[in-house]
């Protein structure tokens, strides 16, 4: 533990001797605060089992019920399941958005978030730790959803070496969405409110390519939009790594959207940090 | 029966209000709807150039018949949550006194389902009427089609009333939800049942929510199908729901 | 900090908020090493704003305080390193137990790993949860909630603890058990404590001195004793057996003090020589013969003394002002 800034003496009398006490390390206060977060995430079963069931829920619908999508004229030639598989990692992803933000939200409304700020802990370190936190819960939800679907079929292109990949890029988007989690419960401080956004989130998802190639998507606003939603190149930086291999620009736009969104949602996230964690 | 009447009245009352009230839930079950509409009409569309897809009326008709339908089991379903919520509140207990004829509470929270639906189905045909959608079904036909949308609207709100009452907590959302989003969706709800292969085609041909389904497509169509099989599902399913809403209501009577 | 300063001192201190009146409108006050100091007040009145202030929460608008010798503004963390504190929410994580809560606050201040167990036992011990240690916050009653609250405030061994309404809502056993470990850590321990309470008999039993707020403003500070002297003597209410007798039972106990009497047939006489004057009423009653149903002791109270100060009754006061 680096002894780097203050360093208290905390006397009690009648006590054993007293103890001295430096600022913990960064990485001692995130992992302090990651632990924690762990730890109530995997206590709390529904929070882990619902978005491990629901998105494996759609894929197995959805994945037979559009099969009759391969039939339309340039779709391409890969089963409908192995194109749909991209879509639980998004949408897993904003399970933990919504996990990480509750769980922030209700941290401030219970009055724990100022317990936290009496502490030596850094604001960064809370923030840091909590996503830490939802990358740890974003692994397992990868991993089960990867397993899920190379077992009920699915193959992917790229092999190994690609599925390596795809885990990174999925761990990376739930990270950047965790970010967006933090951010709306640090801006608004209840849950209500980060749960509120969810079904916002959920649009984003279907107003994307998730169900179809945006070529192929017939009604030109649809199309517009699929374009212009960043969620569109998430997906489609997962997918390509199923059904197609190693595609370039694919990844580009896939792990550039993924770094953007998280760059952005935690620059947001620090500033409301900054004015949510008041202390002089 | 009076004594039913007017609880069921004050009960559906309530509900009824404090949706218009409150934009908070207003608004998600007006939204979500259209949203569906436009997602699936919008961004599947493409499906209906599929070889054997044939539906006269065109996709946003087809989509359309399932948004309906689901929105009526939806709305019932919503009732589960302020159900829930009454619970968690104390709202429920102070029903459960003051009530003369508790059987009543169940009829208002159901009327109040159907109140808050209609509210929705009329702003979902209105919207999907403007995003040109054909119906050539007449009159009759579409009087069949709110018919079943008010029958599944029904049965989805004593199943949510069912479980909310026996489970007397906001955390029976996923409960009350989870299994008529899944019946719903092992359904044909992309494409027409003769297009559905494997395991989605086997369990959506035994499925009743398929047959209201292919009914209601059938209705704005123009041709019914399974019209009366459709509603003697519904309504058989009503009935059992609604002796399941009873022993709900017996069980939150027991805990007092 | 040497033992002659104070261990909390606050020069006009203010705090404004946003289109809304000054929650604490230039508060002055200075506690020494080792005291608790009571601050007592209604709902609204400003304690937990000031608590939030002296703690590093909340950054004053204006005025100065030093908190263990160093500046609230200026010296943050220094305050922070040197206080512990229990705010009005207990504030706990309903997933995790208490040994965790213990674990994690160790963590965070900056405890060496090879201490954190023990410590964490040690204040288990210390506020009786050991039974309980492994058991989700959850469920916890209220009481054990709050013992804990106290546990993790007591981490890192702070000279100065901030309590923030402690008991409220706890039952009357809890209460008295907090009561007695916030008394031993202040008379055993050495440690100042700041309380700040809305219960009139919680300042009586434990604080040392109490300021009484109001509005924003300290309105009236001293030791209860001589808070309540100031306002007045203490009273005697006698109520005759016979209420016939009640013009014979005025005419024995006028010479003592002022009288009055009442619409219940009482006879009130304030006993401006304190209560030792007690014993001569009774004899003198006793000597004339005269028989009474009940005799009462009224002390003043700090309601007294509030209702004094401000016009209106402490306790309630809070809830008027919030209903108007």
């Amino acid at each position: 533990m680096s002894s780097s800034g203050l360093t208290a003496r905390a006397a009690g009398a009648g006590g054993p001797a007293s103890i001295a006490l430096a600022t913990p390390s960064l990485v001692e206060q995130v992992g302090a605060i990651a632990r924690r977060s762990v730890i109530r995430t995997f206590r709390q079963r529904a929070l882990l089992v619902f978005p491990l069931v629901f998105p494996l829920i759609l894929f197995a619908i959805n994945g037979s019920s559009l099969t009759a999508a391969r039939k339309i004229p340039g779709f391409p030639d890969v089963s409908y399941r192995d194109f749909a598989l991209a879509v639980p990692f998004i949408q897993g992803a904003l399970f933990v958005a919504i996990t990480a933000g509750t769980d922030l939200a209700r941290d401030i409304e219970s009055g724990f978030f100022d317990r936290l700020a009496l502490t030596p802990l850094r604001g960064s370190a809370l923030l840091a730790g909590q996503l830490g936190g939802a990358v740890v819960v974003a692994c397992v939800q990868s991993l089960v959803y990867l397993g899920v679907g190379i077992a009920s079929g699915v193959g992917i292109a790229s092999g190994f070496g690609g599925a390596l990949v795809l885990l990174a890029l999925s761990i990376l988007i739930a990270f950047g969405f965790a970010g967006l989690g933090a951010l709306l419960a640090l801006r608004f401080g209840t849950g209500e409110a980060v749960q509120g956004f969810f079904p916002l989130l959920f649009v984003t998802v279907f107003l994307s390519s998730s169900s179809l190639p945006r070529n192929l998507i017939k009604a030109d606003w649809f199309r517009e939009v699929a374009t212009y939603n960043p969620v569109s190149y998430l997906i489609e930086g997962i997918r390509s790594l199923i059904i197609t291999g190693w595609d370039g620009q694919a990844l580009a736009l896939g792990f550039g959207f993924a770094l953007a969104l998280s760059a952005i949602t935690l620059s947001l996230a620090g500033t409301a940090m900054k004015n949510r964690l008041v202390r002089t | 029966m009076r004594r039913f009447y007017f609880v069921a009245r004050g009960v559906a009352w309530r509900s009824v209000h404090n949706t218009i009230a409150n934009p908070a839930i207003l608004l998600p079950s007006l939204i979500f709807p259209l949203f569906f509409l436009a997602a699936f009409a919008g961004g599947l569309s493409r499906i209906a150039d599929v070889p054997n897809f044939h539906y006269a009326p065109g996709y946003t008709a087809f989509q359309f018949a399932f948004v309906f339908l689901q929105s009526a089991a939806f709305g019932g379903v919503f009732t589960g949550f302020s159900i829930a919520r009454d619970f968690d509140s104390g709202f429920a207990r102070r029903l459960l006194v003051s009530a003369p004829q508790r059987s009543g509470i169940i009829a208002g929270y159901a009327l109040g389902a159907l109140g808050r639906w209609l509210i929705t189905a009329v702003v979902i045909t209105v919207a999907a009427l403007i995003a040109g959608m054909d119906v050539l079904g007449g009159g009759i036909e579409l009087v069949g089609l709110v018919g079943l949308g008010i029958t599944m609207n029904l049965v989805a709100a004593l199943w949510a009333c069912g479980v909310a009452m026996f489970l007397r907590t906001e955390q029976a959302g996923a409960l009350i939800q989870m299994p008529v989003f899944v019946v719903l969706f092992l359904a044909p709800v992309y494409v027409p049942l003769s297009l559905l292969t494997g395991w989605i085609h086997a369990v959506a041909r035994y499925n009743p929510a398929t047959v209201a389904l292919e009914a209601a497509r059938g209705l704005i169509a123009g041709s019914p199908v399974k019209l009366a099989l459709a509603f003697v599902l519904l309504l058989a399913g009503a009935a059992i729901m609604s002796l399941f809403a009873r022993r709900g209501l017996a069980s939150a009577e027991r805990a007092g | 900090m040497s033992s002659s300063q104070p261990a909390i001192e606050v020069e006009q201190l203010v705090r404004e908020f946003r289109k809304g009146p000054r929650a604490v409108d230039g508060i002055d006050l200075a506690v020494s090493p080792g005291e608790i100091y009571g601050f007592l007040g209604p709902n609204g009145a400003g304690k937990s704003t000031t608590v939030l202030m002296l703690t590093t929460l909340l950054p004053p608008t204006s005025g100065r305080a030093s908190v263990g010798g160093f500046d609230i503004v200026r010296q943050g963390a220094q305050v922070r390193a040197s206080i512990g504190a229990a705010l009005q929410e207990a504030a706990l994580d309903a997933i995790l137990t208490g040994r965790e809560h213990l674990m994690l606050q160790a963590t965070l201040q900056g405890m060496p790993k090879a201490d954190r167990a023990r410590r964490a036992q040690e204040l288990l011990e210390r506020v009786g949860l050991t039974e309980a240690a492994d058991r989700r916050v959850g469920g916890y009653s209220g009481g054990m909630k709050r013992r804990l609250d106290l546990a993790l405030a007591l981490v890192h061994r702070p000279r100065i603890l901030f309590l923030d309404e402690p008991t409220t809502g706890l039952d009357l056993q809890s209460r008295s058990a907090l009561w007695e470990e916030v008394a031993r850590l202040a008379h055993d321990e050495g440690m100042t404590v700041f309380l700040t309470t809305q219960y009139l008999e919680e300042a009586d039993a434990l604080a040392d001195r109490v300021g009484i707020i109001d509005h924003g403003k300290i309105v009236a500070e001293g030791t209860p004793t001589q808070l309540k002297e100031e306002i007045g003597s203490p009273t005697v209410e006698v109520v005759p057996a016979d209420q016939s007798e009640c013009d014979a039972l005025v005419a024995r106990l006028e010479s003592f003090g002022t009288l009055a009497r009442n619409g219940r047939g009482a006879v009130t006489v304030q006993l401006p020589g304190g209560e030792s004057q007690l014993a001569e009423i009774v004899r003198a009653l006793d000597q004339a013969h005269l028989k009474v149903a009940s005799l009462q002791l009224h002390q003043p109270s700090l309601d007294d003394v509030f209702l004094a100060k401000t016009g209106r009754k402490l306790e309630g006061a809070g809830e008027a002002e919030d209903e108007q």
